[in-house]
């Protein structure tokens, strides 16, 4: 069977099943095309030769009752894998091999999957580039010297590019939206809550939720049916009524109401976007849904809100990162020197500059006026979220502000780069589900993403409307491999 | 001047200063595992050999709320008479050390489990209530070893994680005397209630002591220094008359008191400067996002609360109602949980004929002697409650006198020998049948036929010397009371 890395997550788990393919075939075909797509730096660390050890076990004995039976995947690296290095994108974890899964990734391999290896990020998964990691720039299959978004940079890449079926981002203010915007891919966040946070490397503990990235709407919704449950060792996790997502998505939307958020019309956001938008508007309508203009007023403060809270938790989190454990460790004069060295090498430039931010907001003094005031904000920007879920059922918006920029665009303009999250953050901040999915191109050929905003728990209705949207939209990925020599 | 008993006062040419105290008291919650993990607490295990990746901070791990420790600390607040809070919050207490592998401390800021509450103290001049301003739950650090390499630091993980109440008083002591009686009482309850065993010696109960001085009678606080980590009574209040008078001395002298942060050097028993305030940590509090508000239901506390054992107040007031002990004695005999119940036991062995005042006095003095020159627990006493109560039993009918009791008491302390069965064995039987007692005086006086005319003539301090033969010649087993009796007749 050829092009078997062009084939979608249904389409190979179908296969399998059929036992029109075996495991080894897909493993092997995705490993080759992972081994030509080096240019593209989406691997951290491959792990290849005991991938085709366990598509061979597996060929052996098939449980095909499973949900991903034998299927490859590579996934980001901020989750720990057993006994494979992962990095979190930064020097400080270079050397860091966990003796531990992560539960979302224990619930793939348990589901018959297999994985390929670990993706770039950015580092510690703060950026919206990927150009943070310590392991240097992810380019984007769409076109050379284009970011693929971040910080899940390399998972979006990676499915893009079709080096991975399907696979696994972590999104604390868009860090899997924006890449799948970015890329013309499929990416899910889900309810916080809804997935587990245990043996994801932490960023912003209460904005941190894993998710499905994807080429395809029904991709997603079966890896997102894979990944979520209920983990008691996340005492963040929800003990919700989960749905069969793949098994109950339906293309049937018929008089859904569907929100327009007046805020969301930003200044200076280009014209593309806002006929992108109009777009979108047109689709859910041609669906038989209906739109309803909402108004979500405390939209403005998302951004400088989850600038304060996310760099707080942050500067928290990594505070484990001191060199005494694990991982990397500078030589020091003493116990001070050696943190100063260790966190001054190990840590980049981004990753310091949040470091600084959330330390500054929390000190006292200052506590109250940043600290405070952002949860205060952050709660009236949920209750926005609740007024405006009291009329409709989702929101649509785009995804971004814009496409795809280049490398070293935004580099050393670190608040335009914030900016490109103003339409995911607020999400995050309200804890909501929200999907990105591919809608149109800009004038340069480049995908452009529009974003379903869900009620919380309500995975299923975005993904139905999404679905719907995707049939009517019938999106084309302008893949070139370009990177192929 | 007059002067109550306990009133602690500095003098200093024409001045006098009260000594003001408060302390924040560090308890181990007694339980099996630690506050946010799985892993043992076993006090004396090789060094991290009882660590999880939670309490190592591996990157991804995260705290799961340990319920038995939440239960430990509101069962502490109820012995505490304090309101439990329905709703507190972890917060992260964020500062750098080899110990601290998360780079914080998960600790309660703003919102502690436990609120205002108080502790009885009886003091030799009445009872004294010392108010509670709080008890929150915390985690331990690990600890840094720095005496076992000339160059290197080692760090033992074990007790990093380990569930602590912080328990803060108000600045309501006034002496060294006080603090003692205080900490005292509070291992007390929480003995009672088994939540913390109170072992010192462990590190289970440590206290930072908060320590100012003032004019007397002036209601303004003065300056106060933190003494850190003391983790002995004895060390306490040695820090304390070191700090307070040095404290008194700088103002005497004119010069202001810096707030500060101390440590009490045991061996030259003295306080020296740590850190000031100036250069005191910005600790960064803020909720713990891993961790959501810690709720309890009315249900859950009421469960609780309708399991508390009697404390030691309720036991005291019991003990002076129901047994008719002095409040002095009840003291004594409620301050610690196992004498209490070594004399409940004791109480209820005794049966329907007892005698309290007896079985007290048997447990205050000769037990408490052997358990102080053998340096043992009352829990490890040689002597089982059972066997004390038979012996007291034996000596209320007569069986045996008081004095024979005594050395029926030490044969019993090798291997806790039923006193019957001595009594028996030894022939150690008090001689009650009143003719074979008239019988031997009869012999006695015969024997001493002056001494008996002398004593009809009036010399009655001869009356002894009888007794005292009668003891003598019947080996001490003669009932002192029918000796009196008959003798008396015969003397007549």
């Amino acid at each position: 069977m050829s092009d078997i890395t062009k084939q979608s997550l249904t389409e190979l788990v179908e296969n399998i099943k059929d036992k029109k393919l075996s495991s080894t075939e897909v493993t092997k075909a995705f490993i080759e095309r992972s081994e030509k797509s080096k240019e593209l730096n989406a691997y951290v660390t491959e792990d290849f030769t005991s991938a085709l050890d366990k598509a061979n076990k597996f060929d052996q004995k098939p449980n095909l009752d499973l949900k991903l039976p034998g299927v490859p995947m590579a996934v980001k690296d901020l989750f720990c894998t057993k006994d494979v290095k992962t990095t979190a994108g930064s020097k400080i974890l270079n050397n860091f091999v966990p003796t531990y899964e992560s539960t979302v990734t224990d619930n793939i391999w348990k589901e018959g999957a297999i994985l390929l290896g670990k993706l770039n990020c950015d580092e510690f998964a703060m950026g919206s580039s990927n150009e943070t990691s310590f392991f240097g720039n992810v380019q984007n299959p769409i076109d050379k010297d284009l970011v693929p978004g971040g910080s899940s940079g390399g998972s979006a890449s990676a499915v893009a590019g079709q080096l991975t079926p399907i696979t696994i981002g972590t999104d604390t203010g868009g860090s899997i939206r924006q890449p799948a915007s970015f890329t013309g891919t499929v990416g899910l966040k889900p309810t916080y809550g809804s997935c587990s946070r245990y043996g994801i490397v932490a960023f912003a503990s209460s904005l941190d939720q894993a998710g499905p990235m994807a080429q395809n709407v029904k991709d997603c919704a079966l890896l997102q049916e894979v990944i979520s449950n209920y983990d008691p060792k996340d005492s963040t996790s929800i003990d919700f009524k989960r749905n069969q997502y793949s098994k109950e998505l339906t293309n049937n939307i018929k008089g859904k109401k569907i929100g327009i958020p007046k805020e969301y019309r930003v200044d200076g956001m280009p014209k593309e976007i806002e006929d992108l938008w109009q777009k979108g508007i047109q689709y859910v309508k041609d669906c038989g849904a209906e739109t309803i203009d909402i108004s979500l007023p405390h939209t403005s403060y998302a951004l400088p809100t989850y600038y304060i809270v996310a760099p707080a938790e942050a500067s928290s989190n990594l505070a484990r990162y001191d060199g005494v454990k694990y991982g990397f460790r500078a030589k020091g004069e003493n116990l001070i020197d050696m943190y100063e060295k260790t966190r001054s090498e190990g840590f980049g430039a981004e990753v310091q500059r949040r470091i600084m931010i959330g330390t500054y907001v929390l000190s006292s003094g200052y506590y109250d006026a940043y600290y405070l005031k952002a949860q205060k904000v952050r709660k009236l920007i949920k209750n926005d979220f609740d007024e405006a879920y009291k009329k409709v059922d989702a929101i649509l918006t785009p995804s971004t502000p814009s496409s795809a920029f280049k490398i070293g665009e935004k580099t050393n303009d670190p608040v335009s780069m914030y900016l490109n999250d103003i339409f995911t953050v607020p999400v995050n901040l309200a804890g909501l589900p929200g999907i990105s999915i591919p809608a149109g191109h800009d004038s340069k050929g480049y995908p452009l993403g529009l974003q379903i905003i869900g009620k919380a728990f309500d995975e299923q209705n975005i993904l139905n409307i999404a679905y719907a949207m995707e049939e009517k939209i019938n999106f084309k990925n302008k893949i070139t491999d370009w990177w192929i020599k | 001047m007059s002067k109550k008993n306990s009133e602690y006062l500095i003098n200093r040419k024409d001045n006098q200063y009260e000594v003001v105290i408060g302390l924040e008291v560090h308890a181990q919650v007694l339980s099996e595992s630690k506050l946010f993990s799985a892993s043992a607490t076993k006090f004396g295990a090789e060094p991290n050999t009882q660590v999880s990746l939670v309490d190592a901070a591996f990157p991804g791990m995260l705290p799961v709320i340990n319920e038995f420790c939440v239960k430990q600390a509101i069962k502490t607040g109820i012995g505490l008479n304090a309101k439990i809070n329905k709703r507190s919050v972890f917060d992260r207490k964020n500062y750098f050390y080899a110990d601290l592998p998360q780079g914080y401390q998960i600790s309660q800021f703003k919102d502690p489990i436990v609120g205002e509450g108080k502790v009885i103290l009886d003091m030799p001049d009445g009872q004294k209530e010392i108010g509670i301003e709080r008890l929150h739950l915390e985690q331990d650090a690990g600890k840094s070893i720095h005496d076992l390499d000339p160059q290197n630091t080692f760090v033992d993980l074990n007790r990093s994680g380990v569930a602590l109440m912080e328990i803060v008083s108000k600045p309501d002591l006034r002496s060294p005397e006080e603090v003692s009686v205080y900490i005292k009482k509070l291992r007390s309850i929480m003995r009672y209630l088994g939540t913390c065993d109170g072992n010192m010696q462990e590190g289970s109960l440590r206290a930072d002591v908060n320590v100012s001085v003032r004019t007397k009678g002036s209601k303004e606080y003065g300056t106060r220094c933190e003494i850190k980590n003391v983790n002995s009574i004895k060390f306490m209040q040695m820090a304390i008359e070191y700090e307070a008078n040095r404290q008194v001395d700088l103002i005497e002298e004119g010069k202001s008191i810096d707030q500060e942060t101390r440590l009490f050097d045991t061996k030259k028993n003295e306080t020296r400067s740590m850190r000031s305030k100036e250069d005191a940590h910005d600790y960064r509090y803020f909720p713990d996002p891993d961790l959501l508000p810690l709720e309890v239901s009315d249900e859950f506390i009421n469960e609780l609360k309708n399991n508390i054992p009697e404390l030691p107040d309720d036991k005291k007031k019991r003990f002076i109602d129901e047994f008719k002990l002095s409040p002095y004695e009840a003291t004594i005999l409620v301050s610690d949980i196992d004498t209490a119940k070594y004399f409940e036991e004791v109480v209820a062995k005794m049966g329907k004929n007892k005698d309290m005042k007896l079985a007290v006095n048997w447990i205050t003095g000769e037990l408490f002697a052997v358990l102080n020159n053998k340096n043992l627990e009352i829990s490890q006493s040689p002597v089982s409650a059972k066997n004390l109560a038979i012996l007291v039993n034996l000596i209320k009918n007569g069986t045996i006198s008081g004095k024979i009791a005594k050395t029926v008491f030490e044969l019993m302390l090798d291997g806790d020998k039923d006193p019957q069965i001595i009594v028996e064995e030894k022939g150690l039987k008090q001689q009650s049948d009143p003719k074979a007692i008239e019988a031997l005086i009869d012999k006695i006086i015969n024997d001493n036929r002056e001494k008996a005319i002398e004593y009809k003539q009036g010399k009655e301090k001869l009356f002894g010397f009888f007794v005292g033969q009668a003891m003598k010649v019947s080996g001490g087993k003669a009932n002192p009371q029918l000796i009196n009796e008959i003798l008396k007749k015969k003397l007549q």
